[in-house]
Formats: structure tokens, C-alpha cells, sequence
């Protein structure tokens, strides 16, 4: 029995969205622009729900919501407005942290949401660049990845779209996948397994990433409390939408 | 009052092969489809197309229409990918300026006010530069001696706008959540064409909606066209929002040959008021 608000064991979309909310962990006032799918969306306001209760969340449109809104919900309450015009210029502004979705990823956090093969001539057409190369040079970033595999995690990506650390990002946070948290504590800022989330081994990883990982003390990511699963379940995300992005 | 009504037909026939077409909106949001609809069935060709792209860059580069795009992204938002983009990069049939998305604006920006170019640290590091080898980048004078990137102006020889509502004169409004880059590709263009949802009085504009939802001035407007559904289907809200059951039925057919010539013999062999009749049946065998 899963009743409403009874609470009982994390599900791995929930450890991930949790996980997500913990990559504003002290943002304060600033816009969380989780665009990379429901799973950070919801991390993003259960943050603002919780722990960062400052921060500036949408209701995945143009509408700053005066509180954290449900997924899929429009603002009950507006208290600001942010057309795509203001959110480039905030990119250039800086009050912002945004959470992408890369198709690539390599060690250095370089990302690729463009093309897949030569740019030239793709094998694969995918996005384009969209923000990355201005989100990452200029605001704090962090990644999503709902499926950690080797086509993502690969030692070089085909179109460098969103800059690694190599490259001058601004601020890599870190990187929640559906089995691990990883950053760029790295030496060289090269990117690291801290946490591999509940019943996920550091092997299953490591077997899904397509580079050598630097691995020292790998914690197991935290649970989330039993408030925090209330807001998911009964408050922000009713409908389940972070368990169609993140099967059981 | 100076008339500047016409057709799409008009204004499609205003333009010629080889320019430089800016077109409005964002992705599958409030895109001018009646007119580019129009611009499918017309002989024009070799087209660079200036966009935020959504179906409107599909549908062009379906038709043959497009040499060279400029963007930073194609997509129909709840589809993320744009199957006829994705099938014309693999197929190599365009060549592509692949921007990052504020550089796009800054090229608008500086087009529309006259600027060579416009700096900025986006684009830096990534392999935009690579990929655009005639970028160029400037120091700051000052004391930060920062290195930027000069992203020229992208003025445009025509620019395609759908907005809410217009009056004859060329002054158009929008109602919606969002104004896009719509004015900005408007003050880029030597020529701008507005269609929109509804021709209105000028002095009803205001009964439509307030004084700083009059988006684009008839100072940047050539022409108007009326074109209710002008849109579709992409979002057009309040007026109508996108129409995602035939944005699923186009995504479906663009992904696979035969189906898309059959989509294009039962929508788009004929004008714009045989497309929305098209449409409107196709929803009623949907019911």
C-alpha cells in the first residue's frame, strides 16, 4: 500500500530529485532554470520548498511563481516575468542556475546537445547548442542525465556545446544521474563519483560511464526525509511524473 | 490612413530567391505558418533563414527552400527534435550557422540598431567558434582587457512575424505570454511582414490589451496580413494554443517519406484556406 502521505521507501526518481534540490543547497535569491526534465524541475522546488526557500522557480513558462508550483501546474500566483528575451539577458545577468541535459559528457564536464558524428555532416542531428555555450561560460550549471550510460559519459563529445572546465566554465556543480552523483573534484577538476545513489554499486557505474572516473571515499547518495517525500508525492509532483522519467 | 493589407500571395511575391528571411516566434510558439505555408508553395529558393527554429524551418527545408540557416536550435518543444531538419543536416542538403541562442539575439540587436557587431562572452571556449571560423573576437578597452565574441549584425532583407492582432497601418499587438524576438527581428529587416490572429481598428487596439502589449510599430511594418489559425500549428495563445494532436500527426509523417508525402498531398498542395479546411476535417475523422 502506497497511501497518500503514508511514507514509505524512497523510490530512485525521488533519490534523484532529492539529489537535484541539493544542487541549490545555498543558491539563496536566484533564478533555478531546470529545464533538463521533470526530475530537476521537481528538485528545483522542492528545494525552494524546503531548504532555499529564496530561491526564484517558473512554472515552465515565462511566469516566476510566487511559490513552488506543482509540475505541469500553471502559477496560481505570478511575482515576476520571464520571457525567453530576459532569460538570455539574465544569462549575461548571472542570478541564475540552470540545470541542462547533455546527449554528451565528457571528463571535463564539456557537454554536447548538438549533433551527434561530424558536425559537418551528423549522423545524427540533434538540438543545436541552444543556451550551453552562454549558460556555461556565464551561470553555475549542473547536469541531468535520466539514463547514466556510455553513450552519454564519453571521453570526448562530437560538439562541444556546453564549455567544461577546460574550457572556462563558470561553475560545473555536479551531475545526477539516475545511478550516481558525480562532480569535478577531481585533480585537474576532472570528474568524480561522490555518490552512488541507494542499491547502486560503484562497479554499475563505472560500467556506464565511457572514461575513467576518479574514485576515492564514494558516499551513498541521502535518502530523502520524510517531508520531503510528502511535498513530492502529495504536493509538487502528485501525478508522478519523475517516475516516468526514472522507472522503479 | 496608409493601407498596408495584402495577402500572403502578396507578399511572397514581394520577395526573391537568395535573400535572407528572418522569421518570428519561438520553436512551435507563435510561428507565421500562413505565411510560410506561402512561401513552400512559391518558386522561391536558395533562402538563408534567420530563426528560432521550430516546424517553420522544417517545412522549409522539406519544400527545398533553404541554402543556409541560422540558429541555435530546431525543435517543437514537446517534440523535442524537427524530423525534416534532422533529415536535411544528415543529408547535408543545408549549410548551417549554429549560434548559441543570446548570440542570435545579439546579432538581431545590433542588426536592428545599427551596429557592426555586439560583444559577448557567450560562445567562448565552446565549439561554436570552431564551426563559425569567421567569428572574431575583441578585447575590452578598458581595464579588464576581457576577451568577447563579435558577433556581427544579421540584418535581414525580410522578416515574418505572426502576432495577435494588427491594424492596417502596420502597429501589431500581442496578447500572449511571451513577445519572442518578434520586434527585434522587425527592426533587423528592410522589409517586415506581419499576419495576425485579427485586423483590428487602431483605436480598438486598447480594447484588446495594454499600451506595452503594442509590440511592433508601423514605422518597421511593409505589410499586414489578416490570417486567422496563422499560426497553426503552433502555439498561439490566448487566441488558440498549439495544437499538439497535429503537431504528433506532422512529427509522424516528416519522420518517414512516404508518409510525409501523403501528409503533404492532403494539407499542403493547396492554398491556406484549403489547409485550415484540410485541418478541420482531419479533426473531425480524429473525434
Amino acid at each position: 500500500m502506497s497511501g497518500r502521505g503514508d511514507v514509505i521507501g524512497a523510490t530512485r526518481a525521488e533519490v534523484c530529485a532529492a539529489a537535484c534540490a541539493d544542487l541549490f543547497r545555498g543558491n539563496g535569491e536566484i533564478v533555478a532554470a531546470a529545464v533538463a526534465g521533470f526530475v530537476p524541475m521537481l528538485g528545483s522546488r522542492l528545494a525552494r520548498a524546503t531548504f532555499e526557500p529564496d530561491l526564484l522557480t517558473t512554472d515552465g513558462g515565462p511566469a516566476l511563481s510566487a511559490a513552488p508550483v506543482p509540475l505541469g501546474a500553471a502559477a496560481a500566483e505570478v511575482e515576476g516575468w520571464l520571457p525567453f528575451r530576459d532569460h538570455l539577458l539574465l544569462v549575461l545577468n548571472g542570478r541564475r542556475h540552470v540545470v541542462m541535459g547533455p546527449s554528451q559528457i565528457d571528463p571535463y564536464g564539456n557537454t554536447n546537445i548538438s549533433c551527434i558524428g561530424p558536425w559537418e555532416r551528423p549522423s545524427r542531428q540533434l538540438l543545436g547548442v541552444r543556451g550551453a555555450p552562454g549558460n556555461t561560460r556565464l551561470n553555475t550549471t549542473s547536469y541531468w542525465v535520466p539514463k547514466h550510460s556510455t553513450r552519454v559519459f564519453t571521453e570526448r563529445v562530437d560538439m562541444v556545446s556546453g564549455v567544461g572546465y577546460d574550457r572556462g566554465a563558470f561553475e560545473i556543480r555536479a551531475v545526477v544521474t539516475n545511478l550516481a552523483v558525480l562532480d569535478f573534484a577531481g585533480p585537474d577538476r576532472r570528474m568524480r563519483l561522490r555518490s552512488v545513489h541507494p542499491g547502486v554499486s560503484v562497479e554499475d557505474v563505472t560500467a556506464a560511464t565511457g572514461f575513467p572516473l576518479v574514485i576515492g571515499e564514494v558516499a551513498v547518495t541521502r535518502e530523502p526525509s520524510g517531508e520531503e517525500l510528502r511535498l513530492m508525492r502529495d504536493v509538487l509532483d502528485p501525478g508522478g511524473l519523475r517516475d516516468r522519467e526514472v522507472p522503479a | 490612413m496608409t493601407g498596408k493589407v495584402m495577402t500572403a500571395e502578396d507578399v511572397v511575391g514581394s520577395l526573391e530567391s537568395g535573400m535572407t528571411v528572418g522569421i518570428g516566434g519561438w520553436g512551435s510558439r507563435r510561428k507565421p505558418m500562413a505565411l510560410v505555408r506561402a512561401l513552400c508553395r512559391s518558386p522561391l529558393t536558395d533562402l538563408t533563414v534567420v530563426s528560432y527554429g521550430g516546424p517553420d524551418v522544417g517545412l522549409l527545408c522539406a519544400a527545398g527552400k533553404v541554402r543556409r540557416l541560422v540558429t541555435a536550435f530546431v525543435t517543437l518543444d514537446s517534440v523535442p527534435l524537427e524530423p525534416h531538419f534532422r533529415r536535411a543536416r544528415q543529408d547535408g542538403a543545408v549549410e548551417l550557422t549554429e549560434y548559441d541562442e543570446g548570440m542570435l539575439m545579439f546579432g538581431l540587436f545590433a542588426a536592428a540598431h545599427r551596429l557592426p557587431f555586439l560583444p559577448t562572452p557567450a560562445g567562448l571556449g565552446s565549439d561554436v567558434l570552431r564551426v563559425n571560423p569567421e567569428l572574431r573576437t575583441v578585447r575590452s578597452p578598458y581595464e579588464d582587457a576581457a576577451e568577447l565574441v563579435a558577433v556581427p549584425a544579421l540584418p535581414l532583407d525580410a522578416a515574418l512575424i505572426h502576432l495577435h492582432r494588427a491594424d492596417a497601418r502596420g502597429n501589431a499587438q500581442y496578447l500572449g505570454p511571451d513577445p519572442y524576438m518578434d520586434d527585434l527581428f522587425a527592426k533587423a529587416a528592410a522589409r517586415t511582414y506581419v499576419s495576425c490572429e485579427r485586423l483590428v481598428e487602431t483605436g480598438d487596439l486598447l480594447k484588446e490589451g495594454p499600451v506595452q502589449s503594442l509590440l511592433v510599430s508601423r514605422a518597421h511594418v511593409t505589410g499586414v496580413v489578416e490570417a486567422p489559425g496563422g499560426a497553426h500549428f503552433t502555439d498561439c495563445a490566448p487566441d488558440q494554443g498549439r495544437d499538439e494532436a497535429f503537431q504528433r500527426e506532422y512529427a509522424r509523417a516528416a519522420a518517414d517519406p512516404a508518409a510525409w508525402a501523403a501528409f503533404a498531398e492532403r494539407f499542403l498542395s493547396g492554398d491556406e484556406a484549403a489547409y485550415q479546411a484540410a485541418v478541420r476535417a482531419w479533426r473531425e475523422e480524429e473525434r
